[in-house]
């Protein structure tokens, strides 16, 4: 059998018991350390029946790039020591934007392996501490360095040529993007541990109120879209992309426990299985198969659904990797919600929002909640556990029967991708 | 040097470059074209590789014009009030590459079409940086 399509299992059951989160923003005066002790800190004081901090046996921590965003590399041991729990042993995970999605993963199969029985999952980024340009450059070092960098292409570039790719194939346009925007502001105003926890018609009102209060000429702007199409308002990063189409620059910390599914009752009696997990690489975007999917996020999906036993008709709840607007409409077709091509159609229709069918991001994805890199995969996993245990308080989906919750965590552009599947109880 | 000897790898694709001309690899046991120089071949796994040279002309799959820059960028010039455009080329015998475009208009991105016919711009390929760039044919 080819090894690509064999049917994984794991070697027992693992469980998420308890989720921690940093507020996610700008903190000119936190370092990755401090950020990682909030999110300990508000796991351990929200655990449902506590646990010893000497019960962590193990621990993965996901993290880009500390070493460019602040001079630190071997980061893991470091945070160890601040949440005082030396001599456990904590291995830091890098795969860009999805290092702690991956770092999740090592976590499952460290359990599933029998190894051990209870381990701490967590990921940081610091990333404030350079100005727009400099992250600019270390989130490029994500890319190929040698043939695609040079060739001038940025992350948001190579997302840009991603949608205009999907714009000249697809009936997709400008305003499908900004949707997508609108609607993870709508979720994440409802999110209090968001970085920008505002709808993009308060941020519209803020700035006319600004100006009043300046004496200048108050803009009109006729709704939402408007403001959003105007250029002196949301200025182009990357035709066809805006500023309002990408994620922010955000420091934070997430983290979360795991153990087997066999003990999670002696710590909760609401435990979250996971019961699919799937990972895989993809090539750099003038290689890859197509120039409007990322081929990593159909085998991890595929990988995941098959472990699961499910199809994606039967996911209820999904954390999907929107870095960028046009990510968000691609995985929702890769991941198999919608066809190819008719994921805009879908925005339009409001199907993926709160109150849709096919709810997506209601967490506010990495575009209002926030995207410290390292830390994204990791806090995608608290807004499907806080979901399925119905305490996501104001953006708590109506669904009464929500079972089964997935995410999806991207690094750079594609070349990896980490999707889990959680199911209730 | 020879071009028999040398290696596949980055150093002699930029180095080829700098000479004019765009030269990939071949897998001598399954035909796959790559442009860029690797010692496996990416399809098959073989190590029977040989080079490649490219015509240079091809067209635009898809493009981006970029007004937030790289400090690279930034210090030739480029920024919030002059952008500059970069995209993924196909070329005329089958794989793709990504490149600078020079001679369009990323001011205006609506004027650069995807599927325009392309060729590379040896004029504007600095020997002492060297960078893949095309230009409309």
């Amino acid at each position: 059998m080819v090894a690509s399509t064999r049917r994984r299992q794991l070697g027992r059951s693992v469980s998420v018991i308890g989720v921690g989160m940093s507020q996610f923003g700008a903190f000119k005066e936190k370092t990755s350390r401090d950020l990682f002790v909030e999110a300990f800190q508000d796991l351990m004081n929200n655990l449902d029946e506590g646990l010893d901090v000497e019960d962590i046996e193990c621990g993965y921590l996901g993290n880009y790039s500390s070493d460019l965003f602040e001079g630190q590399g071997h980061t893991a041991p470091i945070i160890a020591d601040w949440i005082g729990i030396t001599p456990t042993p904590v291995t830091r995970i890098e795969n860009a934007c999805a290092s702690s999605g991956s770092a999740l993963r090592e976590g499952i199969m460290a359990i599933a392996s029998g190894m051990y029985d209870v381990v701490l999952v967590g990921g940081v980024e610091k990333m404030t501490s350079l100005p727009t340009e400099g992250v600019t450059d270390v989130l490029a070092t994500a890319a190929d360095c040698i043939y695609e960098v040079p060739a001038g292409l940025t992350f948001p570039g190579i997302y840009g040529a991603i949608a205009k790719a999907h714009m000249d194939r697809y009936e997709t346009n400008l305003n499908h993007l900004l949707k997508v925007g609108i609607k993870n502001h709508n979720n994440g105003s409802l999110n209090p541990n968001a970085q920008f926890n505002v709808t993009i018609k308060q941020m519209m009102e803020r700035r006319q109120a600004r100006a009043e209060q300046r004496g200048e000429s108050v803009p009109e702007w006729r709704d939402e879209l408007a403001f959003l199409n105007d250029p002196t308002s949301n200025p182009w990063v990357a035709w066809p992309l805006r500023l309002y189409d990408c994620a922010p620059i955000t420091d934070g910390a997430s983290c979360l426990l795991l153990t087997s599914s066999e003990i999670a009752s002696n710590f909760t009696q609401k435990p979250v299985q996971i019961v699919g997990t799937g990972q895989a690489t993809g090539r750099p975007l003038h290689a890859a198969e197509e120039l409007t999917s990322l081929s990593a996020a159909k085998h991890a999906s595929s990988q995941a659904y098959q472990m699961a036993g499910i199809t994606a008709q039967d996911v209820q709840v999904a954390e999907v990797h929107d870095c960028f607007t046009i990510a968000e409409i691609i995985a929702s077709e890769d991941l198999g919600f919608f066809e190819p091509g008719a994921g805009p159609r879908a925005v339009d229709e409001g199907r993926t929002s709160l109150t849709g069918d096919r709810p997506i991001n209601t967490s506010g994805g990495l575009k209002s909640k926030g995207h410290p890199v390292g830390a994204s995969g990791v806090a995608q996993v608290i807004e499907v556990f806080h979901q399925l245990r119905g305490e996501a308080g104001l953006r708590q989906l109506p669904n009464p029967d929500l079972e089964v919750g997935l995410t999806h965590n991207v690094g750079g552009t594609g070349g990896t991708c980490v999707v889990n599947i959680f199911r209730r109880g | 040097m020879s071009s028999e000897l040398r290696d596949f790898n980055s150093n002699s694709f930029y180095a080829y470059l700098t000479e004019g001309k765009l030269m990939g690899i071949r897998c001598k046991r399954c035909t796959q074209l790559s442009v860029e120089p690797r010692p496996l071949c990416p399809s098959c796994h073989a190590s029977d590789i040989e080079w490649h040279e490219y015509s240079g002309t091809g067209y635009l799959s898809t493009f981006t014009c970029i007004s937030i820059v790289p400090v690279r960028m930034e210090q030739k010039g480029y920024g919030r009030n002059n952008p500059y455009c970069s995209g993924v080329i196909t070329l005329t015998e089958g794989p793709r590459i990504s490149a600078r475009l020079s001679q369009v208009d990323a001011s205006n991105p609506q004027t650069i079409k995807s599927g325009m016919s392309l060729r590379i711009d040896f004029n504007e390929i600095d020997t002492d940086n060297p960078i893949l760039t095309f230009c409309p044919d």
